[in-house]
């Protein structure tokens, strides 16, 4: 092992243009499946008469796929439908698709744990059933929904890896490209990976763990 | 679709058995690295808490990815050559241990304090309540997050394609690669993983209804809102 000569400023700034471009995937990958994944949750737990039941289907066989074979079906399949998304598009494509089932399964989870009698008294009180979703239901289901939230971001960051097999050139594919020239660096340098995501994630738990406690109460 | 899978079921079938074999085996190892632990982490001694603190938040906040390329190339620092197999299912038991240890932990701290006292002051020692009164009351707890894992595990051993460990995901882009027919491959793939995937899913919403007894509906939440 050769701390000193893998842990040199150009390494580590290669390795930096990695975690970059894993960040700029995961940030855009949680923006979207956050969006969409809030939809389908708020959609299945409407129970919509022909919409919910197809969205059931394809939720419960995307959260129990690989999401390894997503990412390698949305880069290698799906050109043969004529789709040619290129590395970046996969990668944020197949993470999207993914987390999305997650959350959509996490927000759900939030609308059906709040009381039932919150419902009836707000639509005793002459509120719409949309006014109660929005003003009642879903203040209270937010709540819960932080903690898992935040852990499923902490695994879209770390499932970015899974990425370095369409080459994405992301922090775990840089640090490959290191290694791969002298094997006396791997270790180091997956230390250092690790370091990269470690602290980013800790902050990121941290941070949801003190959100919590203020919307408590 | 069909002539390709009858072609190349051979394949896909040991593929599958690989994944399952990878997976079970996992389990059972981060299961038993898992009570330790928490044991760690539970027991009244500070530098054991620390270590045990420190192994499950390291393990949960890096990618599965880096612990397993520890075990495939890193090792070889060390002089040890593993296959893509035992690397793959060593870097699979040790992330899971640190998800493990933790619902063991939650399963313990679960049971009301009162069962310890009471234990306690009925003559038992720390390690008769443990074992007598606590334990058997966590493990209906820890049960349903354990199939979880597992599902976890099924799903994650696809790792183990990217350096040849031979499993459902490896032989999927051999055949895919060979036949060039990626559509077809890939969407076989992903029914063999469903297979297994979708009963277990359910498996595990049962078992979390049965064991705490619970309305089908906090159950459904629950699994819903489990972490990990």
């Amino acid at each position: 092992m050769n701390f000193q000569g893998a842990w040199t400023w150009g390494h580590i700034r290669f390795m930096l243009e990695g975690f970059a471009v894993t960040l700029q995937v995961a940030i855009i990958a949680i923006i979207l499946s956050f969006i969409l994944g809030t939809l389908i949750g708020v959609l299945r737990y409407t129970r919509l008469p022909i919409l919910s039941p197809i969205l059931t289907i394809v939720v419960e066989a995307l959260r129990n796929l690989p999401l390894l074979l997503i990412i390698m079906f949305v880069y290698l399949a799906l050109p043969e439908l004529g789709l040619r998304l290129g590395v970046f598009n996969s990668a944020i494509i197949g993470l999207t698709v993914f987390e999305m089932a997650m959350i959509s399964e996490i927000v759900r989870g939030g609308l059906i744990s709040v009381d039932k009698g919150q419902i009836e008294a707000a639509r005793a009180s002459g509120m719409t059933y949309t006014q109660t979703l929005w003003h009642i239901v879903l203040p209270q289901a937010l709540v819960k929904m932080i903690p898992p939230t935040v852990s499923q971001f902490i695994s879209l960051l770390k499932d970015t890896s899974l990425a370095v097999a369409i080459a994405l050139p992301e922090l775990m594919h840089n640090s490959q490209i290191i290694y791969n020239g002298n094997p006396s660096y791997i270790n180091p340098i997956l230390l250092l990976a690790a370091l990269f995501y470690f602290v980013t994630n800790f902050l990121l738990s941290q941070f949801a763990l003190r959100l919590e406690r203020r919307l408590r109460y | 679709m069909l002539s390709l899978l009858i072609q190349y079921y051979p394949d896909f079938l040991r593929g599958l058995w690989t994944t399952l074999e990878a997976s079970v085996l996992a389990l059972i190892g981060s299961f038993a690295i898992g009570i330790l632990i928490a044991v760690f982490r539970i027991v009244p001694f500070m530098p054991l808490n620390i270590f045990g603190r420190m192994y499950t938040e390291f393990l949960r906040n890096i990618p599965l990815l880096i612990v397993a390329f520890f075990f495939f190339h890193g090792m070889n620092a060390f002089g040890l050559n593993l296959s893509g197999f035992v690397a793959g299912t060593l870097g699979l038991t040790f992330y899971t241990s640190a998800f493990i240890a933790e619902a063991i932990r939650a399963g313990i701290l679960a049971v009301p304090k009162g069962q310890m006292e009471a234990g306690r002051s009925t003559g038992l020692t720390y390690v008769q309540t443990m074992r007598y009164i606590i334990l058997p009351q966590a493990i209906k707890i820890v049960i349903p997050p354990l199939g979880n894992q597992f599902l976890n595990l099924v799903k994650n051993s696809s790792i183990l394609s990217l350096f040849a460990g031979l499993d459902l995901m490896y032989w999927g882009d051999h055949v895919a690669s060979s036949t060039f027919k990626t559509l077809p491959v890939y969407t076989l793939v992903a029914l063999f993983y469903l297979l297994i995937t979708i009963p277990l899913s359910y498996f595990v919403r049962w078992l979390e209804i049965r064991l705490n007894r619970l309305p089908k509906e906090v159950a459904e939440v629950k699994t819903a809102l489990m972490e990990g």
